[in-house]
C-alpha cells in the first residue's frame, strides 16, 4: 500500500520539476533507530537525533560513519541511490535500513 | 577463563538456582540495583586494566567504549535510586561477582601483549553473555519498580551490543 503510494509519488516527481530535497529525521532512543527503515531519494538529508545518554554511530563499513554523541545529532546528505543496512559500531545490535531512490 | 565464567554465572544465578526457590528468594529491587551497578563497575575496572596494558588500537578503542557506556549506565542507575529513595543493598551475588572479577584481573595482570589482548576480549565476550542472561532470566523479571525495570532493559541492550562488539574485536585479533 505504502509502496504503491511511494511509486506514484516517484512517478509524479519524475514528471514534476524540480523535486525538493527533504530532511528526514531518525530518532535514537534506548538503543533503537526509529523509524528503523527509511525511504529517501538522492539529495535528501538524514538527521539522526540521539536522545540516549550513550554515544552511538550510524555506520556503513567502508562508506560512511556518522558519530552521534549523547544528546547530539548528526547528518548525512545522500549522494547515491541504492539500499543499505547501517548499524552502530559501538552497539552492533542497533540496526537501520536506508533505501535511496535516484 | 572457563572456571571464572562458571563461577560468575553461578553467582549471578544464585537466587534462581536454589532448589525449591520461593517467590521470596527473588532478589529485591535494592539488591537488583546493587548487582546491576556492580556488574557495570566490574567491566569498567576490566577496561581500565586493558587501557593500561594493551597497545592494540581495536582493543583500546573497545575498552574506552566500555568505560564510557558503563559509566553512563551507572550514572543513570545512581540518579534513579536517588529519585526512588532506594538504597542499593550488597548481597551474595554482588560479592561473588566482585570476587570472580578480582581473580580474573589478577590472571590478566600476568599476561602481556597479544596474549593479554586475546584473554581480555574473550573474557569480555563471556562476561557480557553472562550478564545478558542474568538480566534476562533473573534481574529484569524480578524487578518490581517500572523505572528500574526499564533501565535494566536498556542495560540489557547495551550489554548485548557490547557482546557483539567484543565478538567483532575478537575476530579481528585472530
Ligand atoms: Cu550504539
Amino acid at each position: 500500500m505504502r509502496k504503491r503510494h511511494l511509486m506514484v509519488a516517484a512517478a509524479l516527481s519524475l514528471a514534476a520539476t524540480p523535486a525538493w530535497a527533504e530532511t528526514i529525521q531518525v530518532t535514537i532512543d534506548k538503543l533503537a533507530f526509529s523509524p528503523a527503515s527509511v525511504e529517501a531519494k538522492v539529495g535528501d538529508t538524514i538527521v539522526w537525533v540521539n536522545k540516549d545518554a550513550f554515544a552511538h554511530t550510524a555506520t556503513v563499513l567502508g562508506d560512511w560513519d556518522i558519530l552521534l554523541p549523547p544528546g547530539k545529532s548528526g547528518r548525512l546528505t545522500l549522494k547515491k541511490a541504492g539500499a543499505v543496512d547501517y548499524f552502530c559500531r559501538f552497539h552492533p545490535n542497533m540496526k537501520g535500513h536506508l533505501t535511496v531512490k535516484p | 577463563m572457563l572456571i571464572r565464567s562458571t563461577t560468575a554465572l553461578a553467582a549471578l544465578l544464585l537466587f534462581a538456582a536454589t532448589p525449591l526457590a520461593r517467590a521470596a528468594d527473588k532478589p529485591t529491587d535494592p539488591q537488583i540495583a546493587h548487582i546491576a551497578y556492580t556488574a557495570g563497575t566490574i567491566d569498567i575496572e576490566a577496561a581500565k586494566q586493558a587501557l593500561k596494558k594493551s597497545r592494540n588500537k581495536d582493543v583500546l578503542d573497545f575498552a574506552k567504549d566500555m568505560v564510557r557506556d558503563h559509566e553512563a549506565v551507572n550514572r543513570q542507575a545512581l540518579d534513579l535510586v536517588k529519585k526512588l529513595k532506594v538504597k542499593p543493598e550488597d548481597n551474595d551475588t554482588s560479592k561473588a561477582l566482585t570476587k570472580a572479577a578480582a581473580a580474573e584481573r589478577a590472571k590478566l595482570a600476568k599476561l602481556k601483549g597479544a596474549a593479554f589482548d586475546k584473554a581480555y576480549v574473550d573474557n569480555e565476550v563471556a562476561y557480557h553473555k553472562q550478564v545478558d542472561s542474568a538480566l534476562e532470566t533473573l534481574l529484569i523479571p524480578s524487578a518490581s519498580n517500572a523505572e528500574l525495570k526499564s533501565l535494566l532493559q536498556t542495560g540489557l541492550k547495551i550489554f548485548q551490543g557490547h557482546e557483539q562488539h567484543a565478538e567483532h574485536v575478537a575476530s579481528m585479533l585472530k
